[in-house]
């Protein structure tokens, strides 16, 4: 099934501007079940764009998008940068390496800036937890979380279910959303963004999520959040229809949280002869940057049939363009979501 | 200033070490010159039947704010050595305990070590004969055990009570937050409640070791407690404090990274903040303080994990306490040994008790009045309290610093 054919299911979310009645996208954590499917069948119709060879559309023509990374980024930035351009918006990227913020200007300051160039959207990523969040209270426009801390990276966790059901329905399975999918998340979870809303975004929509690390990498009471927690990843796949690795984030790390990238790729990569213990057609997934030899190796980041790692790239542009399409309809008088400001 | 003439309260509910009784007090040349029942001599005040209690002695504030604390009906307080120099120098020690006088007394506490970095002892018998009425490590948890029993056996020499951080550092490293579902939900870094546990396990052995006197700022878990609860069985010289947040709130209170309630430690969980109420219900707690460190917006309006540790604590303090009185924790009588007796014994000053020969700082309270916290309108030089917009009760209408009533 292609793209073109999936039709956005009306019955399954409310109309108009109910169907996502948020200004930002903060994280997965404020948000509905229905809404993250509406939001997975709106990039349909950009995943279908996405693969023409004249990938443009007006939608967003003379608006300003602003990307303001206080974090280095290379594939989220330049995402979020094709994503804006494609829908015709004017896309700027603010770098903080070369900011105020290196001058001592504080964050809120930064952002009361930006709000004063009148932009149309503000999307953040910043270093720390709940950052986001806050420039989102002193802004005007919608602000979209391209990763804050350890805490969210809503547009990771959307586009990774995208290619997760794209892939499915390759397999001429439904996948409405993923029920009776028994999903693992492996890697450093304790300073993973990506983890915390995967874990909300997979749960919303059915599957089963276990967690896999060594305990120093396992953030407590997670269990809380629903997750069933492994420390052996060959347990951790027994039955897996899907693993997605995580790298080591060791820029996060403060001290010795494993003896070694080699034991750590004993304990826990993810080899060919471990994915053939799970299922014959489990599916493998990374948000990459990969560490290859680490925690993944090429032979199997690399296997045609199960790692859909490219496709979660390309899903990214397209749910991208969905949620600055989204967020910004408001501001552009889009009929049923309310007159322009 | 000094006292001018003879002034005596009457009609009061004298809130005394013996406990509550009806009657005057009256003050003459800055002392409490005599308690119960006499004519109305001098100066009269009517104190309409409500409490009259000493001025509270908040052991180990960040800052002097004067109007916040007077509010609050605070008379005196222990100044902590993280300030920008740190208190490690008679100098500065000297100008600090003479910054409020006359109508608000500051003691100095001395840093344990230079630079408060935890290595090398500070010069702590030059800085008591500059004024300060104790020691303290600052907002952290001296690693070095050897330096730690150094600086006991020096206090213990000197006989200056210890006021020690119970959070071992290497556990806590850059954490924010205690380590739980909580901080878990909003990926926020975050350490052991254990660590005060293990804290406090070490100094207290180092402590028994010394012969010192030693004095937790802050014990915060249900563990941290425990082990407190069996060493004073044990007969050590140990007392332990809190404050209000504590146990007023849990980490519930950091949903939506409020930055107020980034504190240090960190909020703990709603079974810590049980065993908190237990401590100060059975004595194992003997000082409730405010830790006031009022923090602007520069400080505070910041990411979660970016912001600094700390709450403008001086108002609410006393209307905090109260509640437990009025939930039955403990009676009025406690609650002014929590924020005024044992804090003024444990500095060694003639104060926090309605006793004759005692300074006369005397506060009025009408421990009933409904007040609401608000933030924007607080008398502290920042607004920077997690009990923003809760209702609360008591207050003190009237205040006297040495026998001289301060305006409110």
């Amino acid at each position: 099934m292609t793209a073109s054919q999936t039709t956005p299911h009306a019955a399954r979310y409310p109309a108009g501007a109910q169907a996502f009645p948020h200004r930002d996208l903060l994280g997965i954590g404020q948000m509905e079940r229905h809404e993250i499917l509406f939001l997975l069948d709106e990039a349909e119709q950009w995943v279908a764009l996405n693969r023409q060879s004249a990938k443009h559309s007006d939608a967003l023509a003379g608006l300003t998008i602003i990307n303001a990374f206080f974090e280095n980024s290379t594939r989220t930035l330049l995402s979020f940068e094709i994503a804006g351009k494609r829908l015709g918006a004017d896309v700027v990227n603010m770098h903080a390496a070369q900011s105020s913020v290196k001058k001592g200007e504080t964050l809120i300051d930064t952002a009361i800036t930006l709000n004063a160039m009148r932009a149309d959207a503000i999307v953040i990523r910043h270093g720390s937890s709940g950052a986001t969040g806050l420039i989102a209270d002193k802004v005007d426009c919608p602000v979209l979380n391209a990763g804050d801390g350890q805490h969210e990276h809503p547009t990771q966790a959307l586009l990774d279910a995208l290619a997760l059901r794209h892939a499915l329905r390759e397999r001429g399975e439904r996948a409405d959303d993923f029920t009776g999918q028994t999903i693992v998340i492996c890697g450093d979870i304790l300073h993973s963004r990506v983890a915390r809303s995967n874990l909300l975004c997979l749960q919303a929509l059915g599957a089963t999520v276990r967690l896999c690390a060594p305990p120093a990498l396992m953030p407590v009471g997670i269990e809380a959040m629903g997750a069933e927690v492994f420390h052996d990843f060959d347990a951790a796949l027994d039955g897996a229809d899907v693993v997605m690795m995580l790298r080591l984030q060791t820029e996060r790390m403060s001290g010795q949280f494993i003896p070694s990238a080699r034991e750590y790729h004993h304990l826990y990569g993810l080899t060919k002869a471990r994915l053939d213990k799970a299922k014959d057609d489990t599916l493998v997934m990374h948000p990459g940057p990969m560490n290859r030899g680490v925690e993944i190796d090429s032979e199997v980041a690399d296997l045609i049939d199960r790692s859909i790692i490219t496709r979660q790239v390309e899903m990214g542009v397209a749910i991208r363009m969905a949620c600055l399409d989204v967020l910004t309809r408001r501001a552009r008088g889009v009929e049923g979501w309310g007159d322009a400001a | 200033m000094k006292q001018a003439a003879f002034i005596t309260i009457t009609n009061a509910r004298l809130v005394t070490p013996d406990g509550l009784r009806e009657g005057s007090l009256r003050m003459e040349e800055g002392r409490i010159a005599a308690l119960g029942d006499m004519p109305g001599e001098g100066e009269t005040v009517d104190a309409g039947g409500k409490l009259v209690a000493p001025g509270l002695v908040d052991l180990g504030v960040f800052a002097i704010d004067k109007p916040a604390f007077h509010f609050g009906g605070i008379t005196r307080a222990a100044l902590m050595p993280d300030q920008s120099p740190p208190l490690d120098l008679p100098s500065r020690v000297s100008y600090i305990a003479k910054s409020g006088k006359p109508d608000f007394w500051v003691h100095p506490l001395a840093a344990a070590t230079r630079g408060l970095e935890g290595k090398e002892i500070a010069e702590i018998a030059l800085m008591r004969e500059a004024g300060a009425r104790g020691i303290a490590t600052g907002r952290q948890w001296i690693s070095d055990s050897g330096a730690m029993l150094r600086l006991l056996q020096y206090a213990a020499m000197l006989d200056m009570p210890v006021i020690a951080h119970a959070e071992d550092a290497a556990l806590v490293g850059s954490a924010v937050a205690t380590a739980g579902e909580y901080a878990t939900r909003r990926g926020l870094p975050s350490a052991p409640a254990e660590a005060e546990a293990i804290a406090i396990a070490r100094d207290l052995a180092l402590a028994e070791m010394a012969g010192a006197r030693l004095h937790f700022r802050q014990v915060t878990t249900r563990a941290g407690l425990d082990l407190v609860r069996k060493a004073k069985a044990a007969g050590q010289q140990v007392t332990a404090g809190v404050t209000p947040a504590h146990f007023m709130l849990s980490d519930l209170a950091t949903a939506e990274f409020r930055t107020f309630a980034r504190l240090s430690p960190p909020l703990r969980s709603e079974d810590d903040r049980h065993a908190v109420r237990e401590a100060i219900s059975d004595g194992t707690i003997d000082v409730v303080s405010s830790g006031h460190d009022p923090r602007g917006p520069e400080d505070k309006r910041l990411p979660f994990s970016d912001a600094e540790p700390g709450m403008a604590g001086a108002e609410t303090l006393l209307a905090m306490v109260l509640s437990l009185v009025r939930d039955e924790v403990i009676d009025i009588s406690r609650a002014f040994e929590l924020v005024a007796t044992n804090p003024a014994r444990l500095l060694g000053v003639e104060a926090g008790s309605l006793s004759q020969g005692y300074e006369a700082d005397i506060a009025i309270v009408d421990a009933d009045k409904p007040w609401v916290v608000q933030s924007a309108m607080m008398a502290a030089t920042a607004g920077n309290t997690p009990f923003d917009g809760q209702p609360t009760q008591g207050r003190v209408t009237a205040l006297w610093k040495g026998g001289v009533p301060v305006e409110l």
